[in-house]
């Protein structure tokens, strides 16, 4: 006999896709409840990599700071350097000279370059496409020899400092650099010839992970997963910084705002950085890097060991760091991801009182759980995947 | 096994010991437990230019039981630390740890509440590499220095016994 | 539509005395606001047809305990920042925070982002977010105790769940678990 009065609904079967798995880009933690197949729920835990960036930016001068914010998005770190630099010097309210924004453009973008390779190739290898992952880490090598060929550094550049750069571009650069642009077109040009028409990959990408674009602007996505969807925001274009107005580039935008249109934007978004980068070269003027004012940047060598004034600005300078009038800004530029901003509060000392960043990944991140309700487990993997998370910049 | 206990310590225990020493060195199957920026390094390494897979380390298995050699890739935090001592509990013998880069070695520039201050507190290390992040020769040397630490060892002695003697 | 100028004079011909004072500092508009009213600010600067500030960059808060600046009024001070999507314009708002009653009221229902932003000022500075639907800590594990970004939390101070022996530096590790 069948007791009608048992309760005869589905339970649903817990999942966890714990902080140690391949495709969680690091350690972020995803306990699904599935209806059968169907994602019905999902809890997302992060944390695992928090390592105190806001409470050691306050204990730091500003400068001493710079190497923290390498480490934040540590696939674009040139991006971190240039927005928290830019945040500090609106709070000083200076400028720094045309040729040092000149190569800060060009460095933002050689990064931005390799934090899109980085997200395809390790979008596409979780999706069992390993040989785009070796094309793109190969595209992306060749970038950071050349970074370390600037800054010595191939990953933790700290390249900038408050009002200027730590040094000129070298000797060279821009025709080393020009080598390697048509073997990096050349690598774009087959990781989209094994993927684009590639009738498994756009299956496994396409019609997944769609959210409405009103539901993305109250979660506050922005850069790529919110130009798949249609929202035309671009920092770079609507609140230009640096010399962004006087460089012609596109930003290109989605339709659908499903996977694979996030993966189309990321590689047209390649080959339009790499468009600012040579017509930056083109413009690019001469003169110093940095600025003159011996209270904000470190003064040439020869003053600090011949001249007292020299010796004692050299002294502040390292021991408390630039005097900041007391304030509060918020800067924000177009990381990889998205919105990059600092909010900094100076209490006048040459410490940023606080030092908060606003991380483009955070709202991605919280927003997975609608993007992945009524998929299936392996399309959390692509949704995952085409969404960028930096464990970086998601826990500081 | 207590065949060289019988045998006593003679050509053929140590021949096998030589033996399953080259063996277990040149096909190490590794867990990246990879969470921060020294991963990219990894990914680095792993790939064609400073290729891994011709010292025997090719395939990442992401599972404790079937991977032999766990790499600590980046900053462990508190919250992440039982994780971690839980993989390594879950991996069979014979077994090896990395340490990849400062922050795993040492807690690295991260000097506060948030971060274990050196992977060594939680679980023992065999090979340290230091760097911010690692140059990928580097990692490949400390590749190298684990295997010598490998082929050192004998089936009578444990692991743990073999020090550093370069 | 209205600049960030415009909108600071709509609010206080809206809100009258809850808008305690606003300044602007190197081209940022900042609004303070009681922090009983936030809930209706915010949503006027949403919905209102010629403001629209209808994405919530940030929500974050500052703790004033070795800083006296001219506007301080409490100790805490929760930081909005809002971005209107249609114009772009940008704003912060500002709601003073006493220590003794560390509450504000959660703004869940306006941008679905402040879910886990509430959580992490909960977990970083203790300010308790009334409504919020699980308030829990996001960035560190839940047997933490304190709230790490406070001045007055020592910022080396650990508190291990797992170790296996003592560190030979004078610093004691705490044992949670």
């Amino acid at each position: 006999m069948i007791d009608q009065s048992v309760d005869t609904q589905q339970k649903t079967i817990s999942i966890q896709m714990g902080p140690s798995h391949p495709a969680m880009h690091g350690c972020v933690r995803l306990d699904c409840e599935l209806d059968g197949e169907e994602i019905v729920a999902t809890d997302v835990t992060i944390g695992y990599l928090h390592r105190a960036f806001e409470k050691m930016a306050e204990r730091n001068t500003y400068n001493k700071v710079i190497p923290y914010t390498d480490r934040l998005n540590y696939v674009s770190p040139l991006i971190n350097n240039v927005g928290y630099v830019m945040a500090v010097e609106k709070l000083l309210g200076v400028e720094v000279p045309p040729r040092c924004q000149y190569i800060r453009v060009i460095v933002s973008e050689i990064s931005r370059v390799c934090d899109h390779l980085t997200c395809l190739g390790a979008g596409a290898m979780e999706l069992a496409a390993f040989t785009v992952f070796l094309y793109a880490i190969e595209a992306r090598d060749m970038l950071w020899e050349m970074i370390e060929y600037i800054c010595g550094a191939r990953l933790t550049t700290t390249y900038t400092r408050v009002g200027g750069l730590t040094h000129d571009l070298p000797p060279e650069f821009e025709n080393q650099m020009r080598q390697f642009f048509p073997k990096i077109r050349e690598l774009v040009k087959d990781i989209r010839w094994l993927l684009e028409k590639n009738r498994i990959f756009t299956d496994r990408l396409r019609g997944i992970g769609i959210v409405s674009s009103e539901t993305l602007i109250s979660y506050g996505v922005t850069g790529p997963v919110a130009r798949a969807a249609g929202i035309k925001y671009d920092v770079r274009k609507t609140h230009p910084y640096l010399v962004y107005d006087q460089l012609e580039f596109d930003v290109p935008i989605g339709e659908h705002g499903d996977n694979l249109d996030r993966f189309l934007v990321r590689v047209e978004e390649i080959e339009q950085s790499l468009r600012i980068v040579e017509q930056a070269f083109a413009k690019l003027p001469d003169g110093a890097v940095s600025i003159d004012d011996p209270r904000i940047f470190l003064p040439a060598k020869e003053k600090v060991y011949n001249t007292i004034e020299g010796m004692v600005h050299h002294f502040k300078l390292i021991i408390d760091g630039p005097k900041t009038p007391p304030g509060e800004v918020y800067f924000p530029v177009e990381g990889a991801n998205g919105e990059l901003g600092f909010y900094i509060v100076s209490d006048g000392a040459g410490k940023p009182y606080r030092c908060r960043v606003r991380a483009p990944c955070f709202p991605a991140l919280s927003a997975l759980p609608e993007m992945i309700r009524g998929h299936m487990i392996a399309d959390v993997i692509a949704t995952f995947g085409m969404l960028n998370i930096i464990l970086g910049e998601l826990d500081r | 096994m207590g065949l060289e206990t019988a045998l006593g310590q003679n050509f053929f225990t140590t021949k096998l010991s030589e033996v399953i020493a080259w063996s277990r060195k040149w096909s190490l199957f590794q867990y990246p437990f990879v969470t921060a920026c020294c991963g990219m390094e990894y990914m680095s390494v792993m790939c064609a230019q400073y290729d891994l897979a011709r010292f025997g380390a090719e395939i990442p298995r992401f599972s404790p039981r079937q991977a032999d050699l766990l790499w600590v890739v980046g900053t462990i935090s508190h919250k992440q630390a039982p994780i971690l001592r839980r993989v390594y509990d879950q991996m069979t013998e014979p077994k090896w740890v990395i340490s990849f880069g400062v922050c795993a070695s040492s807690g690295g520039f991260y000097d506060n509440y948030a971060t274990v201050q050196g992977i060594d507190n939680i679980i023992p290390v065999d090979v340290f590499i230091t760097g911010c992040p690692p140059r990928p020769e580097a990692v490949l040397d400390a590749l190298i220095m684990l295997q010598h630490k490998i082929g050192r060892e004998s089936i009578f002695t444990s692991p743990a016994d073999v020090g550093y003697e370069e | 539509m209205l600049s960030e100028r415009d909108a600071v004079v709509l609010l206080r011909d809206t809100f009258g005395p809850a808008v305690i004072s606003d300044h602007e500092f190197r081209g940022d508009v900042t609004v303070f606001v009681h922090r009983t009213r936030i809930i209706d600010v915010l949503t006027f600067l949403r919905d209102d047809k010629r403001l629209l500030f209808d994405m919530l960059i940030d929500l974050t808060a500052v703790d004033y305990l070795h800083y006296e600046p001219e506007t301080k009024a409490e100790r805490f001070e929760v930081v909005y920042h809002l971005r209107s999507m249609a114009t772009g314009a940008r704003i912060r708002v500002k709601a003073p925070v006493p220590e003794d009653d560390c509450q504000v009221p959660s703004a869940v229902a306006l941008y679905k982002i402040a879910d886990w932003l509430e959580r992490e000022v909960w977990d970083m500075m203790g300010i308790v977010f009334t409504g919020h639907p699980h308030l829990s800590r996001i960035l560190m594990y839940e047997e933490f105790v304190g709230h790490p970004l406070r001045k007055d939390y020592p910022y080396n101070k650990e508190q291990p769940q797992y170790t296996i022996r003592e560190r030979s530096t004078d610093r004691q590790p705490v044992w949670v678990r």
